[in-house]
């Protein structure tokens, strides 16, 4: 009888909350795993098209990138709705492409400088003239390796809309 | 406080809270990139010396109009058909030389050998990004498909598979070299010779 307290009626036993930070921890290493570091915040829509035939970006330090679209609600009373080009943060214009490459190859470890790639993040309804322009100062400043960056998935929903 | 049997418990309540605040630090700085794309050449600023005459017929012509419209060799296609169609022609093997396009048409007028086929791209400057996406997607799916079909014939492997092997960072060095190998030989059998010509302005034809 001594070995036996007796249970008062109606006292249930609290809930042992050791295992609550397992569970979190578990979905913290989930993301430290599979997410990147942000390095700069869009200000562009950037619905990127899908493609089928698409090849896996090389680490992120061979790669430059350079986002096109229409600029964010937020921004789009003060830079009107055309497509935009933005590097690094800043809204820009074609002809400082060349420079942005030639700054950020530049700051890469000599080894890296000849297998630069730029990918190219596009919004779906982005028209070709400003990429063509991208495209020729990406040729003159000799930075050819480009990559089209999309999801995957079938492109023929891209022309659905 | 009187030392009971073994070490008092900790509170575990406190771990939880910390746990939250790095979870929330991560949700908030990083995001879940995109990592792949269709990986394309530009051609270099100045043109190369032509001395080496380019038959019309090695030439394969596709235009994107501003309004998505698809004309291939002079022809308009359906986009669901211009896979068939790049296929076909690079297949096609109009002078007898290549020895794997078992099924070339031999068609005089399309292109002689897939190495020396060329699939030149020209779109408007209003075409749409998506559109333009999808023209390539499918270009380079023929070059793959016909690729695939190669190399699933001679490496009971499809081609895809080994270049996406031989990227990835964890293959050993000696894998890379075999793979490299095979893979040189399969891109010489079916050059990507994808060119990109400059667009023509908004006034379009």
């Amino acid at each position: 009888m001594s070995k036996f307290s007796k249970k008062k009626s109606g006292d249930l036993p609290a809930v042992n909350t050791a295992s609550l930070p397992d569970i979190v921890f578990m979905l913290l290493f989930f993301f430290m795993t599979v997410t990147v570091m942000k390095d700069n915040t869009l200000k562009v829509k950037n619905e990127l098209p899908q493609a089928s035939e698409i090849k896996k970006l090389e680490k992120k330090d061979r790669v430059i990138t350079i986002y096109v679209g229409a600029p964010d609600d937020q921004y789009s009373g003060t830079y009107g709705t055309e497509p935009k080009i933005q590097l690094n943060d800043k809204f820009s214009s074609a002809s400082d492409v060349g420079d942005f490459i030639l700054m950020e190859r530049a700051k890469k470890h000599q080894d890296l400088q000849n297998v630069l790639t730029t990918s190219l993040k596009v919004d779906r309804n982005a028209n070709m003239g400003l990429i063509s322009d991208i495209k020729q100062q990406l040729r003159e400043v000799n930075a050819l390796k480009v990559n089209y960056t999309t999801y995957e998935g079938d492109a023929f929903n891209n022309i659905k809309n | 406080m009187a030392r009971r049997g073994g070490a008092p418990e900790v509170n575990a309540g406190s771990m939880a809270d910390i746990a939250f605040l790095l979870l929330i630090f991560f949700l908030v700085t990083t995001t879940i990139e995109t990592d792949a794309g269709l990986d394309r050449m530009l051609p270099p600023i100045e043109p190369p010396e032509n001395d080496v005459v380019i038959k019309q017929k090695n030439i394969f012509q596709v235009n994107i109009s501003k309004t998505g419209q698809l004309l291939a060799d002079g022809n308009l296609t359906q986009l669901t058909n211009l896979r068939e169609k790049a296929m076909e022609f690079l297949e096609n093997n109009g002078d007898g030389s290549c020895n794997y396009c078992s099924k070339g048409k031999k068609d005089p007028t399309s292109s002689d050998n897939p190495t020396k086929a060329i699939i030149s791209l020209k779109n408007d400057r209003e075409t749409k990004y998506g559109t333009y996406i999808t023209v390539q997607n499918e270009l380079v799916g023929a070059y793959n498909d016909l690729r695939n079909r190669e190399a699933e014939r001679l490496f009971k492997r499809s081609f895809t598979d080994m270049e996406a092997e031989y990227i990835k960072q964890e293959t050993a060095p000696s894998v890379k070299e075999e793979l490299k190998e095979k893979i040189t030989r399969i891109q010489e059998m079916f050059p990507q010779k994808l060119s990109e010509a400059e667009t023509a302005s908004s006034s379009s034809n």
